[in-house]
Parts: C-alpha cells; structure tokens; sequence
C-alpha cells in the first residue's frame, strides 16, 4: 500500500523523455513540463526501479498487519455437480499437501451439497486431515447465495490461511463472491502456487495480457484465494486407506435463501475434450487459411490425436472454441503435443507447458514456443506436415 | 426495464513484452478497443430493451481516454453513459475494481439487471462481475448462453455449465455475466456517429461516490500485491532440429516411431 510520488524538481529536459518512455501503460504524462501520473497507472512501480534516478518515488503507507497465526489451514472446495467430484479437486489436494507441510498446517476440504454425505469419504482417500460437509437440502443445485453462505460459514469457523479453488464454470463464479465477502485478494487461474514461511501464498499467473509473469501475494489478508485450472496441478495417487475425519457442520438456514430458482438441468453430450487428450496437435496463425487446417486434422487423424487451436484461430472462427488451448481456453497436459506454425505466446504456453512431450514446428528460430519445446523443430510447416503424413502413411520410420 | 452494462478498454494487441536486458516492460503505442465480450453483453442489453423497452445504460472504469469505449457504446445503441476515472483508481486489483464499479452503479439511479462480458482480454480474471454482484447485494448468474423468457420481475436464463446445460430463474435486481453465444453483436452504426455527436459522458470521480475512504480504492484497496514480474520460464532440456523440410520430416518420423507415437 502506499502512492507514487513525482520529485518534480529532479526532472529535466535530459531525463523527461526516458521517464515518459519507461511507462509500459503511457500513464506518465508531460503537462508543460510538469510531470502527472494518470489513472491508467497499474502501480508496477518501473518508474521508480528503472526510470530517471530519485524522480519517482513510491512512498509506503502505514499498515495495519494482520495476525497470520489465527489462520491455519490450507482448504480446498470440493467442487463437484450432484456429489460428482470433479478432478481438479484431486489435484488441488495434492498441492494443498505441498503447500500445507512447509508451513505445518493441516489440509481441509470443503464440501457442500445435497445427500453427498456418504460421497465425502472418497476425499479422505487422497491424504486431507479434515473433510468439513454441509448437506442442506438448500445447496442441492449450485445457487450463488446459499453456496456462498456456506463458505462464509465455513470460513468463520475454521478461520483457513489459505482457499484453493478450482477455476471450473462453478468455482469462477464462487470464489470471487466470496473473496468479496471477505474484502480479501483472489488471484485467478493460478499456475505455480508456492508458500512462504510466513504463510504467504505465492501465486503466480500470466499477466498484464502480456508476454510475462507476475508473482502475487496477499499479504494483509486473509484467507488468501486463488483459483486454479484443471490438469495443471497433479493429482496425488488415491491410497487404498482413508486417514483424516469427517465433520458435519451446523450452520444456520436462514442464511440460504436464494433469489434464484434452477428449473432443470439437462446433461450435455459427453464430448471428447481436448483436456483428456493423449496426443494433440496444435495449429496457430501459422497455419494460412482454413482450408489447410485440413493437413493438421490429417496429421492428428494419423497420430489417434486431438486437433487444438491458439486464439486468434477461434477469432477467425476457424475452429470451436473448446479447441482452444491457453490462458483463456483449456488447458492440456498430453503425452505428446505438436505445435503448428505458433509463436508460444505465454498465454498459450500456460495452457500446455506441462505436457510431456513437446514438439514445436515453427520457422521463426527465435519463437518464444521454442523456450518451453523439448524438440524444437526450425522449418516450415508447408514443407515439414506434408511429407510427415507421407512418411507416416508409407510406414517409413528409420531415416 | 434498466439495465447497466459494464464496459472495459482493452489494448489491441498483447505485445506487451519484458525485455531480458533490463527487465523493463515494453508496450509499443497500442491501439485500444472495447473488451470484445463486452460486446456481447452489449448486445444482450440492447435486445432486451428491443422487446420491452427501457434504458440501456454503460459504465467503465479506465484513464480519461477510456471516453471512446462509452462513444462506441452509443454508436452502437446505448443510451447514457459513465467513465469511473480517477487517479486515486490506479493500481486497482480485482476487489478494488469491483468495489469502485459499484459504487459508481450507486450513482446511477434505479437499475433491474446489469450485465457483463465473460471475462476482459487484458485482466482477463473473469471475477470482476461476481464480486461487483457482493458488493452490490444482489443475485448473479455467470456463464448465461442464452435469454430463456423475461417476465416483470426476473429473468430465465440458460447457463453453460461443465456437464450440464442448466435453466435457473433469477429475481431482479441481479447481474449476469454472459457468453459468446448469446447473440451476435451489431455493429457501431455511423448514422448514429452524428446523432450521439454531443452526447455527454459523464465522469466521475471519487468525490462523487458515497464512500470516499481513499484505503478503499486503487492500490490501497487492493489486497493482491505484484511482488515482482518476470520473463516465462526456458525449457533448457531440448534439442533444436534444422535442416530442410525433408530432413526435419524425415527426422521427425524417426522420432514419433522410436516413441511409439506411430
Ligand atoms: C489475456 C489474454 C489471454 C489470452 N489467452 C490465450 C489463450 O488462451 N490461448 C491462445 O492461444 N492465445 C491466447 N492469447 C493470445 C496470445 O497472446 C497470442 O496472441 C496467441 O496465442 C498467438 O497465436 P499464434 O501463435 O497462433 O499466432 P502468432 O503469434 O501470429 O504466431 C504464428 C507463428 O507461426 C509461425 N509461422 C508462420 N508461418 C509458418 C510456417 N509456414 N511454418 C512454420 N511456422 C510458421 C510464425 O513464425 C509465428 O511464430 C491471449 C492473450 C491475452 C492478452
Ligand atoms: N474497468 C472496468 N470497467 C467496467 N467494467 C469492467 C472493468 N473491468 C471489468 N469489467 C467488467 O467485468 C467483466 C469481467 O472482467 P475481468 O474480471 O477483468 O475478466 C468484463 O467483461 C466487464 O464487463
């Protein structure tokens, strides 16, 4: 906390230019050689690290700090639809274990529904010290307030350091109302969390809509919250024994009334997504126009694998957007991806770095694709796929 | 019926880049547009209002300049307009945005239903309008696909969920967050450029909000603190191939055989 001051006495026709300059949001703004700050200042404090010397200042303001050791615990939602426990739970169990035993704070799961008492023991089977289950007949459908309610309930009462929350259509929704109830910061789609000995959680996330990462921390506040996607954690294996305890808790009902009223739910074909994929092959802007998108689709036919697509191909409207891979689309975790004629930006990178194998065909040496590649492959995808197909198609292998 | 879209100028393209010398953030003069799912919700308000009438107002937080996203607003239909802006706003995470929106929504007189856009291109946290719906006690339903039936006083909605496709009435007053399949955005109609020439945008700023605590908005009503920003991690385990397209295909082959690929 604290603002950004101008010494506007150091300033001088040598040194105003590098200033204005050293702004990446042009919020720096030179009025008759007096320098202001504008709204579109993101507090990245460049100016005062990297600018003029002694011409920015950032001055910190008192602050009130918070006793961390009321809050203990590292929780995790248990996100799920009808006690259909969604995955991305697992595996933000298994970083919540991570992240609990460098600071010696027990792992919780919070679990709210309608009749899924009986389905919380399946948590217990992959290592968490405390389930705490609320089963009203109010949580049966996911409704904002009474879910919300829940958490407020479950917050106040265990008093968690840290919430996790997986970034699924329902925790996208919740995690932010509550991070509002409590005034408290939420870091979105998280993907490396670490945790300090003070109890600070590290999280850290594409930002600024550019090619760079930021880490974020919480450090005033809590419960801290970030929401991650699902495949970017890894889940911990599922033990045979249960270990850790199951807590019903009481809250009061008055607290779940709710506005909304669902009316019904149909089930959605069950279609293959790219996120279960074992093998993909990705296109970018590369890839010239529609009508080639056949070759990449020819290529993943050959490979058993799933065709996916950065963005500027959905725009394009070459493609559903469930194909998309990044930040803002799905994520994958393959045996095997293949990039075709895309540049890496991070936004798409954070969507498949984690694959196991990673293939990239691009022919601009310098690609920043190339940096997360394991076999970065310099050459034209015109000249490489089509004789990749043949090669495959003629059972050649041993060049 | 009054309804309230929050809008959101977005930079054009993300070539934002950290340069590996001296670890400065690069931003070349970008061009900047409105949030292309703001669209979207734009769109929805103005068909609402189409079928039974009422106003359509937009709102944004965003530098002075962020005035050309409300024009555009206009150009496209909407009625009256708000710019948030206020040095004491920068440096605003997702809780101080949200927060400093609804007050300004406080500022805007009666309003049944807002609406938003999925998510921003440049935030791009999705969280803006659930916490904006907190602060402002009301209902929200993210992930509307598609308006079932409005009636007097709520509103049926489709929303798209992992598995399901659910239906759920929702009361006014309420916000909504809502998809790219919704309807198809209109384009700004350049009659109407010269009819909204001289429409105002109001601004306002924190002297005009009901809560001035300045500890509230900006960076000191920002709980989230970027500790430091940094270039991606390099994969420094790889193998770079060159040659022809022959010999890189050849290569590559060999590769997808000898792991079982093929
Ligand atoms: C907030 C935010 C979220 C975003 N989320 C996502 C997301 O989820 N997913 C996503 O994909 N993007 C996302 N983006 C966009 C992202 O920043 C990039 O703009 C996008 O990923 C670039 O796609 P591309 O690699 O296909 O295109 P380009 O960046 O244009 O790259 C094309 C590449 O193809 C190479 N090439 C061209 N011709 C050939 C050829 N014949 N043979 C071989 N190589 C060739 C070029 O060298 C170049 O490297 C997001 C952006 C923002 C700001
Ligand atoms: N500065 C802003 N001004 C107005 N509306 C905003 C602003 N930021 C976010 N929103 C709204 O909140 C939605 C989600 O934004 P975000 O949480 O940044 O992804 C956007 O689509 C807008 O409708």
């Amino acid at each position: 906390m604290g603002r950004l001051i101008v010494n506007q006495e150091k300033i001088n026709s040598s040194n105003i230019d590098a200033l204005l300059k050293i702004c990446p949001f042009g919020a720096i703004e030179d009025k008759d050689g007096k320098v202001e700050v504008s709204a579109a200042c993101k507090m990245c404090k460049l100016c005062v690290k990297k600018g003029p010397a002694g011409v920015m200042e950032f001055i910190e303001d008192e602050i009130k700090h918070i006793d961390k050791s009321a809050w203990n615990g590292v929780a995790v939602y248990v996100d799920h639809v009808e006690g259909d426990i969604h995955p991305v739970t697992f595996e933000l169990i298994g970083k919540a274990k991570e992240l609990a035993a460098k600071i010696n704070h027990p792992v919780y799961a919070v679990f709210m529904g309608y009749g899924i008492k009986d389905k919380a023991e399946e948590i217990l089977h992959y290592g968490v010290d405390e389930v705490f289950v609320y089963d009203y007949e109010e949580l049966k459908d996911f409704r904002i307030e009474p879910y919300t309610a829940g958490m407020e309930d479950f917050i106040n009462k265990v008093k968690p350091s840290t919430l996790l929350v997986g970034a699924t259509t329902i925790g996208r929704s919740l995690a932010p109302r509550v991070a509002a109830r409590f005034k408290t910061g939420l870091t979105a789609d998280c993907t490396i969390l670490d945790m300090k000995e003070n109890t600070d959680l590290v999280q850290i996330r594409p930002a600024f809509g550019g090619n760079i990462m930021a880490q974020i921390i919480n450090p005033n506040n809590r419960p801290q919250m970030a929401t991650v996607r699902y495949k970017v954690m890894d889940a911990p294996e599922r033990s045979a024994e249960i270990s850790g305890k199951i807590t019903v808790c009481d809250m009061d009902t008055s607290k779940l009334a709710s506005n909304i009223n669902v009316l019904n739910i149909t089930k959605k074909e069950v279609e293959s997504s790219i996120s279960d994929a074992e093998v993909i092959v990705a296109a970018g802007r590369g890839v010239k126009s529609e009508k080639d998108l056949e070759m990449i689709k020819e290529l993943a036919d050959l490979l058993g694998a799933q065709v996916a697509v950065t963005r500027p191909l959905i725009e394009a409207g070459w493609a559903d957007a469930k194909k998309q891979i990044g930040l803002s689309g799905r994520t994958v975790k393959p045996k095997l991806i293949i990039t075709c004629g895309i540049s890496g930006a991070v936004q798409f990178a954070a969507g498949m770095n984690n694959s196991d194998c990673i293939i990239a065909i691009n022919k601009d040496a310098k690609a920043s694709i190339f940096n997360v590649a394991h076999y970065g492959i310099v050459g034209d995808i015109y000249e490489v796929i089509p004789t990749l197909i043949s090669n495959i198609k003629a059972g050649k292998g041993i060049a | 019926m009054d309804i309230l879209v929050c809008i959101k100028q977005v930079p054009e393209t993300s070539k934002v880049e950290v340069d590996p010398v001296t670890g400065v953030l690069k931003r070349d003069g970008v061009d900047s547009k409105m949030n292309p799912y703001d669209l979207y919700a734009l769109e929805t308000a103005l068909r609402i209002r189409e079928e039974v009438g009422g106003t359509v107002k937009v709102i944004s937080m965003g530098p002075p300049q962020a005035a050309e996203v409300i024009r555009e607003a206009y150009m496209m239909g909407a009625d009256e307009g708000v710019l948030l802006s206020d040095r004491k706003f920068a440096g605003a995470d997702v809780l101080a945005t949200s927060y400093t929106i609804s007050q300004g929504v406080r500022q805007m007189g009666h309003i049944d239903l807002i609406l938003c856009g999925k998510q921003t291109t440049d935030g791009d946290t999705a969280q803006v309008g659930p916490e904006m719906a907190e602060y402002l006690a009301i209902p929200h339903i993210a992930n509307a696909i598609k308006i079932e039936e409005l009636k007097d006083k709520s509103i049926v909605v489709k929303m798209d969920m992992p598995n399901t496709v659910e239906v759920a009435e929702i009361q006014f007053p309420c916000l909504l967050t809502v998809e790219k399949e919704i309807y198809q955005p209109r384009l700004p109609s350049y009659k109407k450029k010269l009819e909204i020439k001289d429409r105002e945008v109001k601004m306002l700023s924190l002297k005009n909000f009901a809560d001035q605590d300045e500890k509230r908005y900006g960076l000191n009503g920002s709980p989230t603190q970027v500790e430091r920003i940094f270039p991606p991690a390099v994969n420094t385990d790889k193998e770079i191939w060159n040659g022809s397209g022959a010999e890189l295909a050849d290569k590559l082959t060999a590769k997808l055989k000898k792991s079982k690929f093929i």
